[in-house]
């Protein structure tokens, strides 16, 4: 344990590293990008200093990443705020889709996946085949889109996007929520629920699920114990890579819901080439996919024997 | 005269492959009385397996197709409802699977893999049903059984999964006990202890048992009858000393001819019987000559038949009285039992 965290400290850096180089090699020019069309070179020349763009990459890079590590991330070229609270203001709107789109995968992926496995080629799992096919090909935007016109526009039922905080509306909450979550959630199931069929197809056929039959253990027990507890494993990781993409902001949906993510601060700091932001956000996506592995491997360690030392 | 464990009548068993129909088991017809032991023989891929787990219902139902009867204490194992199959196994038939790598789960304590098999059966708490499966692992001879039941079975070695299997088959005291290659992975010692150990249950429980193996040894030690067979299809049986010292099919001269030395059953008068190895390889089962099974390998083929017509089994020699006053017949299915003499 000690030492996958070590592990993760080193990679951390190396991201870091990568992530200020790419952010630098972004072509434009910052300053030029906030101050306009009009300004005079003293202006210019000024605030190129005060944003520290002046002094060679390397040493850019070392101040960026000291101040980084007592938690200072800098501040923004575009909106004057601080990196963190301009994050920590995103963060809540992230988090609340990814765990519910992560929820509405899971309860798409796992009913429709084991079906499939335990009927393989019979019609609900074609059905659920060419459904994941669906959800994996066409265009998050447009699946938004419908959902908007239907829901929104012709029924009414629903705000076409926003969000507002649990604590202040939950019913609000919950109706913002409800259709972006579908969305992300649709296109992730979609993924898991190959995954779910394969994994429980294959512990299906493992030989210890005779040795379970032959013990005469009722159908429910041999499937519950036998199958799907051996198929979780695979579960566990494919889940965490989607928590992971999940929470690196899905821009295009936070976009047509005007749904204020990280995804949009990112793309918004990519268009300003607003180099503090950006580094930021990139760094907290390289911490949350850290993170995520971390849990994933802590989880495979306790659900499967064979792992533990 | 005591009405027999198991009746095997006609078992065909027919499987789907990607290259047609494998004709897997062929018309099988035998019987285990209480506290017998019927050894089956046979090549790699002949049936062995396969015809075992379709008595259970253990084969895939999607690619396999079974037919016959195998009556249980009297009760047809391959028509009754599932509920009533899911009671038979365990305390009516018992298994040992041939391979002691994968048959048990690896996310779960052996403990409870046993302890499970128990419940499924009687009306015990956890406690007892644990205290029960340590006494189990003792009795197959595991070293320190408390300890071994909250182990995984990759923390042991192959031969103590295998003693761990053969627990669980012997757990619910089972009516018929089916052991595939079940000692193979033990030492000497370890495979007596067992031996042992099942032939208690046979003298307590009346328990018949069905031991597939390839070890001559183990045949001329445990069994009363062998069944040999060959292409899905019993070939001869009869008692071990009808079979192993006069074999009447050719096949089952070769096969004794090609078992090692320590194995090979000695004559009548003393002498080692002189046996060849048949050559060549057993017909697929998608692709089964017309006449004799064993023609194409046959050494002897020595009637117009053997080509085109399948042999049927039939008594050689003179049947004899068992020690349960059942007549144990001596069968071999071969056109030419005279000539191979
Ligand atoms: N699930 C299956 N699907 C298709 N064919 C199978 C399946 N299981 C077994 N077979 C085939 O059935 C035949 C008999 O196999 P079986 O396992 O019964 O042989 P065996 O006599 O037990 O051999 P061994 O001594 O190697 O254990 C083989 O040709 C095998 O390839
Ligand atoms: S029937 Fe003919 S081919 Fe078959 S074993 Fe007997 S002699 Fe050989
Ligand atoms: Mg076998």
């Amino acid at each position: 344990m000690l030492r996958r965290t070590g592990q993760s400290v080193v990679v951390l850096a190396g991201v870091s590293v990568i992530v200020f180089a790419l952010v630098h090699l972004v072509p434009g020019d910052p300053i030029r990008l906030a101050l306009g069309t009009r300004f005079s070179q003293e202006t210019y020349d000024a605030l190129r200093e005060r944003s520290g763009l002046d002094q060679p990459l390397v040493e850019q890079f070392f101040s960026w990443a000291g101040a980084a590590l007592t938690g200072d991330l800098g501040v923004s070229f575009r909106s004057g705020e601080t990196v963190t609270s301009l994050i920590a203001e995103r963060l809540p709107a992230t988090l609340t889709l990814a765990f519910a789109s992560i929820l509405v995968a899971l309860l798409i992926a796992v009913p429709l996946g084991t079906l499939s496995a335990l009927r393989p080629r019979s019609l609900v799992d074609r059905g659920a085949t060419v459904l994941s096919q669906i959800g994996i090909s066409v265009p998050e935007f447009w699946m938004a889109i419908v959902l908007i016109l239907v829901f929104a526009g012709t029924l009414g039922w629903l705000p076409s996007g926003g969000y507002v905080p649990l604590t202040e509306d939950p019913l609000g909450w919950a109706q913002r929520l409800l259709m972006p979550a579908l969305v992300t959630g649709v296109v992730s199931g979609s993924v898991i629920t190959r995954f779910v069929r394969s994994s429980v197809l294959e512990a299906l056929g493992a030989d210890h699920v005779r040795t379970a039959q032959a013990k005469g253990l009722p159908t429910r027990q041999v499937f519950t114990w036998h199958v799907l507890r051996n198929a979780l494993l695979p579960l566990v990781t494919v889940t965490g890579v989607q928590l992971a993409y999940l929470l690196s902001g899905v821009v295009v949906v936070e976009i047509v819901f005007a749904w204020p993510g990280l995804g949009q601060l990112a793309l918004q700091a990519v268009q300003a080439r607003d180099y503090p932001v950006l580094q930021g956000a990139i760094l907290l996506f390289a911490v949350v996919f850290l993170v995520i592995n971390l849990v994933v491997d802590l989880l495979y360690t306790a659900i499967d024997p064979r792992i533990r030392r | 005269m005591t009405a027999p464990v198991l009746e095997v009548d006609d078992l065909r068993v027919q499987l789907r492959t990607p290259r047609g129909t494998a004709h897997v088991v062929n018309g099988l017809s035998y019987s285990v009385g209480p506290g017998e032991t019927v050894a089956v023989v046979g090549e790699s891929g002949s049936g062995k397996s396969v015809s075992v787990l379709a008595l259970l219902g253990l084969l895939p139902q999607r690619v396999a197709t079974v037919s016959g009867r195998a009556l249980l204490q009297g009760e047809d194992l391959l028509s009754m409802p599932p509920e009533r199959l899911r009671q038979v196994r365990g305390p009516g038939a018992g298994m040992v699977f041939q391979d002691p790598m994968t048959s048990l789960n690896p996310v779960l304590t052996v403990g409870r893999q046993i302890v499970e098999g128990l419940r499924a059966h009687a009306d015990v708490n956890a406690a007892a049903a644990r205290r029960r499966a340590a006494e189990l692992l003792g009795e197959v001879g595991l070293p320190d059984p408390e300890r071994a039941l909250d182990r995984y079975p990759h923390e042991l070695s192959g031969g103590m999964r295998q003693r761990v299997v053969i627990a669980i088959a012997l757990s619910n005291s089972p009516a018929l006990l089916i052991a595939d290659e079940a000692t193979t992975a033990l030492d000497v010692t370890v495979q007596a202890q067992i031996i042992d150990l099942v032939e208690r249950l046979q003298t307590d429980h009346g328990t018949g048992v069905i031991w597939i193996t390839h070890d001559l040894g183990v045949v001329a030690g445990i069994a009363d009858r062998v069944l040999v067979m060959y292409g899905g299809r019993c070939v001869e049986d009869g008692t071990v000393d009808d079979v192993l010292e006069r074999p009447a099919h050719p096949y089952t001269r070769g096969l004794l001819g090609s078992l090692p030395d320590l194995a090979a059953p000695v004559g009548p008068g003393g002498e080692v019987p002189d046996l060849t190895t048949v050559p060549g390889l057993p017909p697929p089962p998608t692709d089964l000559p017309a006449g004799c099974v064993f023609w194409p390998r046959c050494p002897v083929r020595g009637d117009a038949r053997c080509e085109t017509e399948q042999p049927p089994l039939v008594q050689v020699g003179s049947g004899r009285s068992g020690h349960f006053g059942r007549e144990l017949p001596h069968r071999a299915a071969t056109w030419c039992s005279e000539e191979v003499r």
